[in-house]
């Protein structure tokens, strides 16, 4: 059973008179609990098909199922729902609300997203700072914090309201490599710990290493698939 | 809902020299208008005061066609002591009514034996007079506050032009309605203080002596000038006079009595009317500056959120949370606005209440302003404030809860 089934995708972006397509007639299909990469160089499609995953934007063409759920034919406010309750998001600018600290930047989507008691909040905020090593600084705020910290938080947050699915466009783009491997270290623990599908985007060869699933992205094409290990992925 | 106004007192306060400028702009505003509605509201209230309760009264009933010819003071359209009583029994019936009073009005020349003058006259029954215009015992400068028969009140600028003091005999000529002429001697009982508006530089005798002098066989009465015991009641008053009186018919089925309020009767009215509309205006321009301060400062909250907005958006916030947050935003500018706004303006007022300022009106000179406000005026401000500022928010806010999460994340 897929968590993810992608039948020939296609992604075309208009400018003016020029169409551009991003996406041509992509066919794959992606198990729960995978830690799977997309790669490739810029402009190969990978942060087009994230945003489809992502339920951020719909194929021009295909269809596309996450979560046994054909994402196409969402309405609006279906689409933020589905997101809210089923996909966490890392950013590579990390996208932390500044004005919030980093306990309640975890605590936004259990708040003002899924509505959860206030007991739940605390709890699996509680837990998640723990698990990504942010107890200390949980009340500052991410001015106050480094950078590789930043995604640490964003990690917790992506993952606090236990989505089914984490989408991390280049989420390693913004750090050294150090800290770039500890997140992504970070990232894989926690698919162990949650069983959470970590989908990321990336064109450091180092990092897209540790993936065990690797699809290579040209021109809005799948060039190829590199299986490297996994529970679901044979 | 409170982490909503957390959070958009976070975001007001990132920007600390923004909000405060803004809360600074409609704190402005609502002190202004504060202190103009309190002041000209006072003023306002201060000058129907003196009208009404110096000498008009709240309400007039006349013969009907009186009020056409009552710059000439005409004897003939006086209503007849029938018609009096009807009208008595009708007005002894209104709970409202507080007081009336019945006036014979009439022109005279006024005489010191050695000059002499023209002079209107008011022939009262001062215990009436008294009760239905209070103010007008502390019109008296000099001389007695009660008139007794062969006494008579004149105005100040007459006592002065005429060299006539409490004590001194004076001569009253007046014409009645057949053309005979007829004098009489009257001791000056007192001196009032000019008003400004009609009647305010008449003199009053007692109404016998009006009889007297004008030759009436039965009392024949101008006007009866009626006290309500709340004012605020008056045009439902009047309505309700009217639709009474209009049954009293004569003998050939036409109406006998017309009735009309102090506004009808006194050119301040007009004065009033335009306090009302500037007070309107100012209203207007606090609305404007509210509207596009807080409209001003809530796009480029937006503009500058792209970004944010786009992850919030991204993460599963539902547009009409968006939109409430940044609705928040500008309700909190406006309560902010609303609450110092009217803590100074309140301030403001007490300060001029404490300094005692003096003002003329007319021939009354040193009167002193007594601006106040009411709860209901300041709610009434605090709630246009805030409906303006939730207004105002509200097409940024919509901007924000429809902007595509792709698009926004996007922006740089």
């Amino acid at each position: 059973m897929s968590l993810i089934a992608a039948e020939n995708i296609h992604k075309d972006y208009k400018t003016g008179e020029v169409t551009v397509k991003a996406l041509k007639g992509l066919n794959f299909a992606i198990a729960p609990a995978s830690f799977v990469s997309f790669v490739g160089p810029s402009g190969s499609g990978k942060t087009t098909l994230l945003n489809l995953i992502g339920c951020l934007d719909k194929p021009t063409e295909g269809k596309l199922t996450v979560a046994d759920t054909d994402v196409l034919h969402l309405s609006r406010k279906q689409s933020a729902s589905f997101r809210g309750n089923n996909i966490g998001f890392i950013f590579q600018d990390f996208n932390l609300i500044p004005v919030l600290t980093v306990y309640e930047n975890i605590e936004y989507p259990l708040l003002m997203v899924q509505s959860a008691p206030a007991a739940e909040r605390k709890k699996r905020v509680t837990a998640l700072l723990d698990a990504v090593g942010m107890i200390a600084q949980k009340d500052k705020y991410p001015d106050q914090i480094s950078g590789g910290q930043k995604q640490r938080v964003a990690v917790a947050r992506a993952l606090v309201t236990n989505p089914k699915l984490v989408l991390a466009d280049e989420p390693t783009a913004n750090l050294d490599h150090k800290t770039a491997y500890m997140v992504i270290e970070l990232m894989k623990k926690m698919r162990d710990e949650f069983g959470t599908t970590f989908i990321f985007s990336t064109h450091d060869q180092k990092i897209v290493g540790e993936a065990e699933i690797i699809y290579v992205l040209e021109d809005g094409e799948l060039k190829g698939k590199e299986v490297k290990g996994g529970k679901n992925n044979g | 809902m409170g982490n909503l106004f957390k959070i958009a007192i976070r975001n007001l306060l990132r920007y600390k020299r923004r909000t405060l400028l803004t809360a600074s702009l409609i704190t402005v505003g609502v002190v202004f208008v504060l202190v103009f509605i309190s002041v000209s509201g006072s003023f306002k209230n201060m000058m129907i005061g003196q009208i009404t309760d110096s000498m008009m009264g709240h309400l007039q009933v006349h013969r009907k066609g009186y009020v056409a010819s009552i710059e000439n003071l005409p004897l003939n359209l006086n209503l007849k002591s029938s018609a009096v009583t009807r009208l008595e029994n009708i007005l002894n019936k209104q709970q409202e009514i507080t007081a009336y009073s019945p006036r014979i009005k009439f022109g005279g020349m006024f005489s010191n034996f050695v000059e002499t003058t023209n002079i209107r006259l008011n022939g009262i029954y001062p215990d009436k007079e008294l009760k239905t215009v209070p103010l007008l015992a502390s019109r008296i400068i000099e001389g007695k506050k009660n008139l007794e028969k062969g006494g008579i009140w004149i105005p100040e600028l007459l006592a002065k032009g005429m060299k006539v003091k409490v004590g001194d005999t004076i001569v009253v000529v007046a014409t009645n309605k057949d053309g005979s002429v007829n004098g009489k001697q009257f001791i000056v009982a007192g001196v009032l203080e000019s008003a400004t508006g009609p009647g305010g530089r008449d003199g009053y005798v007692h109404i016998d002596d009006a009889i007297e002098v004008l030759r009436m066989e039965d009392i024949e009465i101008s006007e009866v000038a009626i006290r309500l015991r709340d004012f605020g009641k008056l045009n439902a008053f009047s309505k309700k006079m009217d639709s009474l009186l209009s049954e009293e018919l004569n003998q050939q089925d036409k109406p006998v009595f017309e009735l009309h309020t102090w506004e009808k009767l006194s050119p301040f009215y007009n004065i009033a009317r335009m306090i009302d509309v500037m007070t309107f205006f100012i209203k207007l321009m606090l609305i404007a500056i509210v509207l596009i301060s807080i409209m001003n400062v809530m796009v480029m909250a937006v503009y500058e959120r792209i970004r944010e907005i786009g992850t919030i958006a991204a993460i599963g916030t539902l547009p009409g949370k968006i939109l409430n947050m940044f609705v928040i935003e500008g309700f909190c500018l406006g309560i902010a606005g609303a609450v110092i706004g009217n803590i100074v303006g309140i301030a403001l007022i007490l300060i001029l209440n404490a300094s005692k300022i003096t003002f003329n009106f007319g021939q009354q000179q040193g009167l002193i302003l007594q601006a106040n406000v009411t709860p209901a005026n300041i709610a009434a401000i605090s709630i246009t404030v805030i409906i303006v500022s939730i207004i105002a928010s509200l097409q940024p806010a919509l901007k924000a809860s429809r902007m595509e999460p792709i698009k926004a994340l996007r922006h740089v």
